[in-house]
């Protein structure tokens, strides 16, 4: 769905989604590195359970949160891809204060 | 005649009683301004909430109690009329007491309101509520902050989704084949035989009666049909906190969790109406105080903070009252439009059919702020 521009060639970054190994570009945001590997539903609604993914790209609509390092709710859109960072989808609400 | 009764205002007041004059049998119009209206249905806490109120008037105690018991009713007839849950929920509240002094100060003002006269009428249900010390409170509610004092419980209160609420009466009135009007901002009524009209720019229509439900718009609005409606300026902000898990079942005073899982955070009472943005200041102690009763919520980030103009007369009751000079015109005003919505759609609108407000309402009237000055 989503094709990488061919005129960028920066470095790899390597992360984990939901366990599986997967490559990234230096630089990449989550959002951008999850679309690539075609990962368009990295989260389930806390309301109705329904598949969403990330949408605007720039941190307003909420729409592609993430665990990200067990932390919960991050904005996958708004977080640079880092070496090893360790990346899982979100089903439902997170509990604050709880790492998992 | 356009219409049997016109009512003024398109909030939570104005679609409750338009609903329950339709189920009356009443042919009923909905005149709302734009969305530059000074909205309190778009900022409501939704709480349903009757324990603490009334210190000082046993007829609002009473009042509000009847409305929190026919919430079951009202809740299920909008259900089995639109299929929308109002995510009612009456499992008590509790009014958290962050420090003893507060916590003393709220037992004062429970035995204080509890021992007033007229607290108890037939078919209203009693007061009641327990208080609980620190353990207490930690035990009944696990996850409070260390530092809680205690608090005062409440079988009786509980919460609501307000904005599914509105959605229910508005869906319920279209198919009802109510007329919500937008746009039509009421610039004038007039008294003519046999009712009235109301007109604003460009447009007029006439109704046998009218109901003021306007918010602050009824200030302005009132005088014109020999009604009076003083309110005192009241700003309320609110956080919201993004959806977590389920953690708190209870509505408590000012915090409390949404069905869908965001947190409400709201207990600001700034006497003003200057402007519609959050105050930093403001946020900071809304904040602070959440992290005291819920240290939980240190990692939860919040995605809007509003502000809006609540609908407070100087006393704080509300105001029910039907014009002397011109019979059929009405004006109401009160702050807890979600608590009261339950009397609003079931009670209210029989009495407006009927042409006459009940007597336990006439302490309602805004006579009581006419009093002369001493001399």
């Amino acid at each position: 769905m989503f094709r990488r521009l061919s005129d960028r060639r920066e470095s790899s970054v390597s992360f984990t989604f939901n366990g599986v190994p997967t490559m990234a570009r230096h630089g990449d945001s989550v959002a951008a590195a999850l679309l690539a590997a075609g990962h368009c539903s990295t989260r389930r609604t806390p309301v109705s359970g329904a598949a969403r993914g990330p949408y605007c790209m720039m941190g307003v609509c909420f729409e592609c949160l993430v665990k990200i390092d067990g932390r919960p709710n991050r904005q996958a859109c708004l977080t640079t891809v880092v070496e090893g960072m360790r990346v899982e989808t979100q089903d439902g609400a997170a509990m604050p204060g709880r790492e998992e | 005649m356009d219409y049997d009764v016109i009512v003024i205002g398109g909030g939570l007041v104005g679609v409750s009683i338009a609903w329950g004059l339709s189920r009356c049998g009443q042919r009923v119009a909905i005149l709302d301004e734009g969305d530059v209206a000074n909205r309190a249905a778009r900022a409501n806490f939704g709480l349903v909430w009757s324990s603490s109120k009334g210190l000082g008037n046993a007829a609002y105690s009473r009042w509000s109690r009847t409305s929190t018991a026919n919430w079951h009713r009202l809740a299920a007839e909008l259900k089995a009329e639109t299929g929308i849950d109002t995510g009612f929920v009456q499992s008590g509240g509790f009014s958290i007491r962050l420090t003893p002094t507060e916590l003393q100060r709220g037992i004062a003002s429970m035995a204080m309101l509890a021992g007033q006269a007229g607290m108890d009428a037939e078919g209203t249900p009693p007061l009641e509520y327990e208080i609980l010390d620190q353990a207490e409170t930690r035990r009944r509610l696990p996850l409070v902050g260390e530092t809680v004092a205690g608090a005062i419980f409440s079988p009786l209160d509980g919460h609501a989704n307000p904005l599914r609420l509105f959605a229910a009466f508005h869906k319920a009135l279209q198919q009802r084949g109510v007329h919500y009007l937008p746009h039509r901002k009421t610039t004038a009524i007039r008294h003519r035989a046999g009712g009235f009209e109301v007109a604003g720019e460009g447009w007029r229509l006439g109704a046998g009666k009218i109901v003021l439900a306007a918010g602050i718009g009824n200030t302005a609005l009132a005088p014109m049909v020999g009604l009076s409606v003083p309110l005192s300026p009241s700003r309320g902000q609110i956080i919201v906190t993004e959806r977590l898990k389920p953690f708190l079942s209870h509505a408590t005073g000012y915090l409390r969790q949404t069905d869908e899982g965001s947190v409400l955070i709201g207990e600001s009472k700034e006497a003003t109406i200057d402007h519609q943005r959050p105050r930093g200041p403001i946020t900071s102690v809304l904040a602070e105080r959440a992290l005291r009763t819920f240290p939980l919520l240190r990692d939860a980030k919040a995605v809007r903070i509003w502000t809006a103009f609540r609908v407070v007369t100087p006393d704080g009751y509300p105001i029910y009252e039907q014009s002397e000079r011109f019979p059929g015109a009405f004006a109401f005003a009160c702050h807890s439009g979600v608590t009261l919505a339950a009397n609003h759609a079931l009670v209210l609108p029989r009495q407006i059919s009927a042409g006459a407000l009940s007597e336990d309402l006439s302490v309602f009237h805004s006579r009581r702020f006419h009093v002369p000055a001493a001399v």
